[in-house]
Order: C-alpha cells, then structure tokens, then sequence
C-alpha cells in the first residue's frame, strides 16, 4: 500500500513537471498550429541556466526567474525573427526542428557532458511523515506550484482581455484578426509564455531530474503523450493528461523497469483508439 | 511527346547512374566505398521515408524506428541465436514489417501535427526498448560482432567491394519497387491522398486503408535499410533509433526534395557525407545539421530537386508547401 501511495505522489510530481512543459506546448498549438520541437531544449536551457545563476548568486528563487525570463527571451526571438516569416505551418516546425539540434549540442559546448545537479533549497529539504508514509518536501512544493500555475493560467485565459484575446484567436484566427486582434504580437507572446514554462520547469525539476544533456529528447516525447492523451490547445486536457501521463510512467519505470516506455505507450493507445483528438480536444 | 521524352531521359539516367555505381567499386578506395555504401543504406531509408512525406502527405518523425527494430532484431538473432544470414533478414524483414502494421493502427488516422508527434512517441517506444529492456537489447551498451552475411563460399562478404555489390543490388531493387510502387495507381492515389484527402473521399477510395498501407510499405523499406545497416555496422546501439537519427532521415527528404524519388537519395548522398568530412574536423555535428535544417527551409524549401536541372524536370507538384500541419483527425 504504501508503496502504491509514495509512487503514485512520485507520479503527481512528475507529472507537475510535465504540466509546465505540456501547457505551452499545447498553448502554442492552440494559437499557431504548430509543435514547437524545440520546447524540450527550453527544458534543458532552463535547468542549465538556472545552475549557472544559482551558482552565482546562491538563490533558487532568482535562478528560476532568471532562467525562465532568459528562455522566454529565446522563444520570443525565434518566432519574431524567423518563425513569423511562414504563413505556413509545416516550415516553422522544421524549422523547431533545427533549432532543437543546435540547442541540444550548444549546451554541450558551454555546460559540457556531465550530468550536473541542483540542490534542494535549504527550506524544502527534508521529508515529512504522515503515518507510515514519508515523503520528500520538495515533491509536494512542485506539485503545489503546478497547482498555482494551472490556476493562474486559468485566471489569465478567462479574467483578463489577454487571454479573451488569446481564445478569440485559438478559435479562429482570421476572424481574430479581422476584429482588429493583434495576432502576431498574441502568437509571438504565447510563444514567450510557452518558453517561460518550460524554463522555469527546467530549473524546478532540475533537483528531482538532474540536468543533463539529453533530458530534452527524453522528456519531449513525454510531452508530447501529455497533448496527445488530453487534446491540443486545452489546458484542462494538458493537466489531466499530465497527471496520467506522469502516474502511468513513473509507476510503469517503478514495476516493470525494462519495459517502461511500453506502459506509456497503452494510455496513449487506448485515448487514440476511443477519442482520435485526446480526451478535451475537438475535432 | 515530352512526357516520354522526359521518361527516357529519367531511364537512361538511371541506367547510367546505376553503371557508374558499379564502376564506382573499381575506382575508388576503401574508405571511400564504405561511404558510397553508407550512403546507398540511407538512401534506402530516406526514399522510404518519402514514400511517407513526400507522396502521401504524411510527415513522420519517427521514421528509424522500423530501421532500429530491424537492425536489432538482425543483431539479436545473428549473434545471440547463432541464426543464419536468410533466417536473420527473414525475422527483421517481418517483424519491422508487423511492428509498422500495429504503429499504423495508431497513426493511420491522423494527419498533420497530430501524425508527427504520435510518430514520434512510437519511436520512442522503441528506443526504450533498445535502451531499457538491457536483457535482450545489451541496453546503452549496444550490441557487436554482428557477423557479416554469408551467403556461401564462393562470395563472401568479409570483402568490402562484395559487401558494396550487395547493398548496390538491393538498393537498386528497392529504388525500382518504390518507383513502381509509387506509379501504380495506388500510388496515384496516395498522392490524391496528399493534395486533397476529403476529395479522395469523396470520389469513394478508402483513405483510411491507403494511408494505412502506405505507412506499412515505408516501415518496410526502412526496415530493409536497417537490415543493411546492421551488416554494414557489426554494431547497433540505441543511438540507431534516437530521435536525432529519425530527424536526420527527415533532413535527407526535405534538402533532397519530398515528393520526387531521387531527391531523398540525394539528400542521403549529401548528408553523409558532410558527416564523414566534417567529422575531421568538429564534433559539433548536430549544429550543423540543425543550421542546414534552417537553412534549407529560408533558402530551398522544396529541395534540391525543385530546382530545375537542364529540363530534366522532377517534381511537377510542389509538395509540403500546402498546409498540412493545420487541423486535427481526418
């Protein structure tokens, strides 16, 4: 029992992570139509951002923003400077393409091979103990944040003319535009937003996860499974589907190891098979 | 009068292409023929890929998975099983050919993004496998020794010009099945496929079944390209089916030029070669491909073979400039 208990809150917390990363990603699509490939290296970026900031400045918090305002800054150039180039769709997801493979081998260049590793901040070590069940601080901490973020990107996609906006152009773009909606400036901001994320997750998860080279490609597919399971451009879909997805892997990789991406693959298979467009997207 | 104009001067390139690549074996070095081998493995895999983005419509990033599943499952057989060389192609032919046969459940009905990212979670299934499941695959360790084919004493393929002969034959035996393949009027029907499927539907073809089939056939080719490279390589490992492998068969067919047979292959000749050349000189391979992928998309977006070549003119319909990224299932 208790080990269903502890890993399935393992679960929550990966999940919590895939939240961050799958919720721009799905965002993303809902605005521009696009996958951004690249959104796994934002990822990576991030944790390898935030260990060089925290080493400078000892501060877990200034590490987070730093690096996720900087990835944000990256995201926002790609889609300002070549993305926006295509009215087409399928050149600017090449073109993600591209920019996944020189983030990934850039990052070798300056952080080099070595897995690194963050600390738990001082305050969020420790474990706590609820009967026979004991389980690391920190873990809750993602979770909850991943709590806060879904709720303010609700707040913001339902409250604010921001996000009126932003539905607006989700569903339909010409229309969007025609009522004098700016949509370049909405996707290009989207895009930031999206980075922000993945960024900030990078540095968030990079304690639980490591940092290393390759994690982008590891957790990209993930991602990916996430939007799949739950429906593009919904983020009610991009956290029920991190949820799933996040119990169903790390009690797949807990039970039969060897197999691990296999068990991923059945969720997958089983949502594709009843709803062809994830569990809230539409058609 | 000009098609078949244009169809001859196509015949006698190939005839002529084909002539030079068996004389190519008596010219060059050995270092340089393991690359024209290389090249003629990749080949393989890039026009089967096409048969997928250029001709049906259907970008797919996860294309070396059937590659990697074939390759492992020679691997497996050759040096675990003491299999023989036909009992070993036979298994990977098969079973790269079944796991596409399931994939193509999944896959078969979507189009677009849809397509793309559940290709490419398929293909990280298996490069779980490769990387996980360490008591059949070895895991990160890969595995070697995979012994050359034998297909009796009088050829043996421990012999690098045999071995290029070999993979020469079979290359231009699936670039002529491919060809014929795709001219068929099935393979008319998948470019109908590509330009409009509710069209397609409409006029009473099952796109579901075409789409599906097509997507079997290019996870058979790949897996023939993966049977090749096992051989070639006497080593596999899981970095065969990373998703940076799937994206660099992707990088053949978009610089060659989707949607046109030869393209691919010249995107395959390319590409591996810069990666031998450069390999001289920097370690930084996957900048440079990830600048060629941009590059290619600002300055040649339909590939080298959209440019028109002394009238030898291949690809007729500008492909991938639609947009087939937008919408959801089919």
């Amino acid at each position: 029992m208790e080990f269903w208990i502890i890993q399935s809150l393992n679960g929550l917390s990966f999940g919590a992570l895939l939240f961050l990363l799958a919720s721009g990603l799905s965002l993303i699509f809902g605005v521009m139509n696009i996958v951004n490939v690249a959104h796994g290296s934002y990822f990576m970026i991030g944790g390898y951002l935030g260990y060089s900031v925290f080493l400078r400045t000892g501060s877990f918090v200034i590490a987070c923003l730093a690096a996720a305002v900087a990835v944000a800054m990256i995201g926002i150039a790609m889609h300002f400077f070549l993305l926006r180039r295509y009215s087409t769709h399928f050149p600017q997801v090449l073109m993600t393409m591209g920019f996944a493979l020189i983030f990934r081998d850039l990052t070798l260049v300056i952080w080099g091979g070595d897995p690194l590793s963050l600390a738990t901040p001082a305050v969020l070590q420790g474990s706590f103990h609820i009967g026979p069940i004991t389980y690391p601080i920190y873990r809750s901490f993602v979770i909850l944040i991943a709590i806060a973020v879904a709720i303010g990107l609700w707040a913001f996609n339902e409250k604010t003319s921001l996000g009126a906006k932003l539905r607006a152009t989700v569903d339909d773009n010409q229309m969007a535009t025609g009522i004098g909606i700016n949509v370049p400036m909405v996707s290009s901001l989207m895009f930031g937003l999206g980075a922000f994320l993945a960024g900030f997750g990078g540095v968030v998860g990079a304690p639980i996860l490591g940092i290393f080279a390759g994690i982008d490609f590891d957790i990209l597919p993930l991602a990916f499974v996430v939007v799949i399971v739950g429906g593009m451009g919904s983020l009610k879909g991009a956290a029920v589907g991190s949820i799933l997805v996040g119990v169903v892997d790390t009690l797949g990789k807990a039970l039969v190891p060897d197999l691990s991406y296999f068990t991923l693959f059945l969720p997958m298979a089983i949502v594709l098979a009843i709803k062809p467009t994830g569990l809230f997207g539409r058609a | 009068m000009a098609r078949a104009a244009n169809f001859k001067n196509k015949a006698l390139l190939f005839i002529g292409v084909s002539v030079l690549l068996v004389l190519a074996a008596q010219v060059l070095s050995t270092y340089w023929l393991s690359i024209l081998t290389l090249v003629l493995i990749f080949g393989i895999l890039a026009m089967s890929l096409d048969i997928l983005m250029g001709y049906t419509g259907l970008p797919s990033f996860g294309h070396s998975a059937f590659f990697g599943v074939a390759a492992y499952t020679v691997a497996i057989l050759s040096t675990r099983y003491g299999v023989g060389f036909w009992g070993c192609v036979g298994g990977a032919f098969l079973l790269s050919t079944a796991v596409a046969a399931i994939f193509g459940l999944l896959v078969a009905h979507t189009k677009g993004v849809y397509f793309l990212m559940i290709t490419l979670a398929l293909s990280m299934v298996v490069w779980g496998l490769a990387f996980r499941w360490v008591g059949m695959t070895s895991g990160d360790n890969g595995i070697s020794g995979i012994p050359r084919p034998d297909l009796g004493e009088a050829v043996s393929m421990g012999d690098d010009v045999n071995f290029y002969y070999f993979v020469l034959a079979v290359y231009i035996a699936v670039f002529l099945l491919i060809y014929l393949f795709l001219r068929s009027p099935f393979g008319q029907s998948l470019k109908g496929i590509r330009e409009s499927e509710s069209r397609m539907k409409n006029l009473g073809y099952n796109t579901w079944l075409h789409k599906y089939l097509s997507y079997v056939v290019a996870g058979m080719f790949s897996g023939i390209s993966g049977i090749l490279w096992a051989y070639y390589n006497g080593f596999v490992s899981p970095s065969d089916v990373e998703i940076t492998a799937s994206f660099e068969a992707f990088l053949m067919v978009i610089l060659g030029g989707p949607g046109t047979l030869v393209g691919p292959a010249l995107g395959a000749g390319i590409i591996i070669f810069l990666q031998n050349f450069l390999s001289a000189f920097t370690e930084r391979w996957l900048i440079v491909i990830g600048t060629i992928y941009i590059l290619t998309i600002l300055y040649l977006p339909h590939g080298i073979m959209a440019l028109n070549i002394r009238g030898l003119k291949f690809n007729k319909t500008k492909t991938l400039s639609n947009d087939q990224t937008s919408g959801g299932t089919s």
